[in-house]
């Protein structure tokens, strides 16, 4: 195993936790605070990436690009909210599942219709676009360090507005005490509003940065959210805290596991063995990981403390 | 009779007697929709066991459709081109016994699991289990990975041939009666009342001295069997076979289908199988962008019209 | 007289709360024993760490002279413990008839039986309209759960409890949100399963509790203060500081 392999792949799957943190913290803010699953929560990702992708072509800039593509993201996370998601607070998880369900299918076609079947790729700018030496012939591409950056900046932000601002109080006091916050007279309804829009957009960013690598497509929504739904099952649905750990986690062993597990097999068994399992057990590790944390603690590494 | 019995005879006489006569006077077109239907209507009646009478969410079936299916598909892919010479075979029985069988161990791993847990964590972790299934289908190369399995040879049984349509047809028709009264008496039986009052109050279960989670899970296990059974007959209807079978939006269709239909009512996912088919065929006949009225249907369903068609056919008259 | 159910040292905390705090009672077997408290004096957390519902921090709780304290709740049902609910919880889809052939199943045998109907069993569905008859609502045995009104609602909960013959009955107030009719219909049924069974009795009504009662606690900020028969409790000077005083 070489070392500079081992680094390049440890970047990969920080940026892949981080990415997946992006996407989690938003779904796990809307379900501890609305007790409201959205499962199309991945088409917000996905607008993200097309937003951005689209906007990057028509300004020639993809930093302005996304700048722009996040609000308008946030505003179609707060659509999404008062028209789909508020209707349905009051009834049980199942409808929630069913409404977002058709909610994918119609974002998902509407995608179809506006930009076609086909992908599309975002234009990097030069600056971004070469690579970084780390040490000796160990390079890692400039924008993936950009995309580990943005995301560590949008998790510290995400951090300071939860643990430090009146909206993150409220957020807090709301996951764990509904009724409360009502009573202290705050317009729950515009809370929820922005707790979805917030989770929008957390969401679209990261669609945003993956963009210029994946390009944007139709696909690339679906797959993601389910990954996510496992980071905030193991961290505990409704942790911040839990869901960046287990984002991490999740992101380092996949990535690690898939590129290194043959490696590792071949310590306790015949190199073609190991060439046939790794593969398949590599495809199932981190849902293995779930199941194993969950059998020890079926809350989740990190519950929140009152629901 | 209620009116939802007469209900469930007339949809399943319908079902029974049309795509023949409709495939006997020159219409072979409709035969195969209706093979599909009826297929999906097993696989959504087996959810409706857990979902509808039992209140579990699951968000995974789909994968017991596809691990069935691959329970058809890989051996008659070894047995063709060798290699795992214990399950290389055309055998229609070792196959069927295999789905059920693999899929009902799947049910039973996971179900260990997922019904540890209740509500969202529940919907979440099927899901996340259906899609581990997914990927490790996915990651098999010998099995054609993401290009999925063709399967060259049909179930082999030594009193009837799949490769008749018509056959096929009422070999799928004959389950799914079989499949509705099965799910039916396990229902009426006393496992089914303990796993009806745990949809409804768990925690008083309990008090009276059930032990919920193994209702649930053998419930749980009895499902993911019968899906699996249903995923054998669709490897042989399609011949074809992917990891997309798998896919948790085919899960969200048999959802779909239980709850549009009617959920905890024999008939219900059998209409639930109907409208989706017909929709699908009519809507795409219409425009490549069908999923469109389609998502938009089934959000206009959950946020205006509860019950399903069954609730809206037998207003009033029964409950 | 034996001791049925002896708590020793129960120890029950939510945050830095303590609802029960060192509690110690006996229950002897066939009395009729209640427990009264003003609000909030934890109750409800004790009957719900006696039926499993919820795990004691510390102490034991001792069941026929065995610790059931880490035993979950369906496994103390099977040894003969059943409990009804302050907050009516009943299966609201099922019809009356089915949720107290429920609980009659509870106690004939496993339940993982899957060929005959359960409806068609007619053991099950004797007891069951025996029961109701108890508690006078045979007539209303077809109707579903949730048509029927608070009052009968809660003579469902007792018949549930009955239907388990179980040793030892958890009975959380009864009369909850019961009116006066009402109310004095619930106390003759309960004095006329008394000393058949023994009968753990939560109650706010006092009336009904000294009427009933053979023996009474008084629970304060989840302590016993007090044990005794209605007549001493009536005249206990902590008694009537603590609690009765205050009416």
């Amino acid at each position: 195993m070489d070392t500079s392999l081992l680094v390049i792949q440890t970047l990969n799957g920080l940026q892949l936790g981080l990415l997946l943190f992006l996407v989690a913290s938003g779904l796990t803010l809307v379900f501890g605070i609305l007790d409201f699953v959205n499962l199309a929560h991945g088409s917000l990702y996905m607008l993200g990436a097309f937003f951005c992708a689209t906007l990057t072509i028509w300004l020639g800039s993809f930093i302005l690009a996304l700048l722009i593509s996040l609000p308008i993201t946030a505003l179609v996370g707060y659509l999404v909210e008062r028209f789909v998601a508020r209707p349905l607070y009051t009834r049980d998880h199942l409808d929630h599942v069913l409404a977002t369900f058709g909610l994918i299918l119609v974002i998902d076609t509407l995608t179809h219709m506006i930009w076609g079947p086909e992908g599309l790729a975002v234009p990097l700018p030069d600056w971004l676009r070469g690579q970084v030496t780390l040490w000796g012939d160990t390079v890692v591409p400039t924008f993936r360090l950009m995309i580990i950056g943005a995301g560590l900046a949008a998790a510290g932000g995400l951090f300071w507005l939860v643990n430090h601002t009146r909206l993150g109080m409220l957020i807090r006091a709301g996951a764990s005490n509904r009724t409360m916050v009502s009573a202290l007279g705050i317009d729950i309804e515009m809370l929820f509003g922005l707790v979805f829009a917030l989770g929008a957009a957390l969401a679209g960013l990261a669609g945003m940065l993956i963009a210029p690598i994946t390009e944007a497509n139709i696909g690339m929504g679906n797959g993601i959210i389910i990954t996510a739904f496992v980071v905030i099952i193991v961290g505990g649905i409704g942790s911040i805290k839990g869901a960046f750990i287990a984002a991490l986690l999740i992101g380092l062993i996949d990535t690690l596991g898939r590129s290194f597990l043959d490696d590792i097999f071949t310590l306790f068994m015949s190199p073609t063995a190991a060439e046939n399992s790794a593969p398949a057990i590599s495809a199932m590790l981190i849902y293995i990981i779930m199941a194993c944390v969950l059998a020890f603690r079926p809350q989740g590494l990190f519950p929140p403390k009152v629901r | 009779m209620t009116r939802r019995t007469l209900l469930t005879i007339v949809v399943m006489v319908l079902v029974g007697l049309l795509p023949p006569l409709l495939y006997w006077s020159g219409n072979a077109f409709y035969l195969d929709l209706a093979t599909r239907l009826v297929i999906l209507a097993i696989a959504a009646t087996s959810l409706n066991l857990i979902l509808g009478y039992g209140g579990m969410v699951s968000f995974g079936h789909a994968a017991f459709v596809g691990l069935g299916a691959y329970a058809v598909g890989i051996p008659a892919h070894h047995w063709l081109y060798g290699g795992m010479d214990a399950i290389a075979t055309t055998s229609g029985y070792v196959q069927i016994a295999l789905a059920v069988g693999v899929a009902g161990f799947f049910a039973l791993l996971t179900g260990l699991v997922c019904l540890r847990t209740t509500g969202v964590y529940f919907i979440m972790i099927t899901m996340a289990f259906a899609q581990m299934a997914y990927y490790l289908i996915l990651s098999i190369e010998e099995y054609g990975g993401d290009d999925g399995l063709v399967i060259d040879t049909r179930s082999e049984f030594n009193w009837i041939s799949l490769d008749d349509p018509i056959q096929l047809f009422f070999l799928a028709y004959v389950s799914l009666v079989i499949a509705m009264l099965i799910v039916r008496m396990i229902v009426n039986s006393r496992f089914g009342m303990v796993l009806q009052g745990a949809k409804g109050n768990p925690e008083r279960m309990a008090t009276l001295g059930f032990n919920v989670y193994v209702f649930r899970l053998v419930a749980y296990v009895i499902s993911g069997a019968m899906a699996g059974y249903a995923g054998a007959l669709l490897g042989n209807f399609t011949t074809f076979i992917s990891p997309e079978m798998m896919d948790w939006s085919r899960s969200g269709e048999l959802m779909f289908m239980v709850i549009l239909g009617g959920a905890s009512t024999s008939v219900g996912p059998v209409i639930g199988a109907v409208v989706f088919i017909v929709l699908e065929e009519f809507l795409s006949h219409f425009t490549i962008y069908w999923h469109l009225p389609f998502g938009l249907m089934l959000m206009a369903v959950v946020l205006f019209a509860r019950g399903g068609f069954v609730g809206m056919l037998t207003k009033r008259k029964d409950r | 007289m034996t001791d049925i159910l002896q708590i020793q040292s129960l120890n029950k905390s939510f945050g830095g709360i303590k609802a029960t705090d060192d509690l110690n009672l006996s229950v002897q077997t066939g009395e009729l024993h209640a427990i009264i408290g003003p609000n909030g004096a934890g109750k409800t957390t004790l009957i719900s760490q006696l039926s499993g519902g919820q795990k004691p921090d510390t102490g034991k709780i001792l069941f026929k002279g065995r610790n059931i304290a880490g035993q979950p709740a369906y496994k103390r049902a099977s040894l003969g413990i059943t409990r009804s609910y302050q907050i009516t919880s009943l299966i609201m889809e099922m019809s009356v008839l089915d949720n107290i052939a429920l609980a009659v199943q509870a106690g004939d045998g496993h339940s993982f039986r899957f060929l005959r109907p359960a409806r068609s069993i007619s053991h099950l569905r004797d007891r069951a309209l025996e029961l109701l008859k108890q508690v006078d609502l045979a007539e209303k045995a077809d109707h579903q759960t949730v048509a029927l009104s608070h009052g009968e609602h809660r003579r469902m909960e007792l018949a549930i409890a009955l239907a388990s013959e179980a040793d030892l009955m958890l009975l959380d107030e009864p009369m909850a949100g019961l009116g006066t009719h009402e109310s004095h219909q619930m106390v003759e049924l309960l004095r006329g399963i008394k000393g058949r069974h023994t009968i753990l009795l939560i109650e706010h009504d006092m009336d009904a509790v000294f009427a009933l009662a053979d023996r009474i606690s008084v629970l304060v900020y989840g302590h016993i203060i007090a044990t005794g028969t209605p007549a001493e409790i009536r005249d206990n000077e902590a008694v009537q500081h603590a609690y009765l005083g205050e009416e």
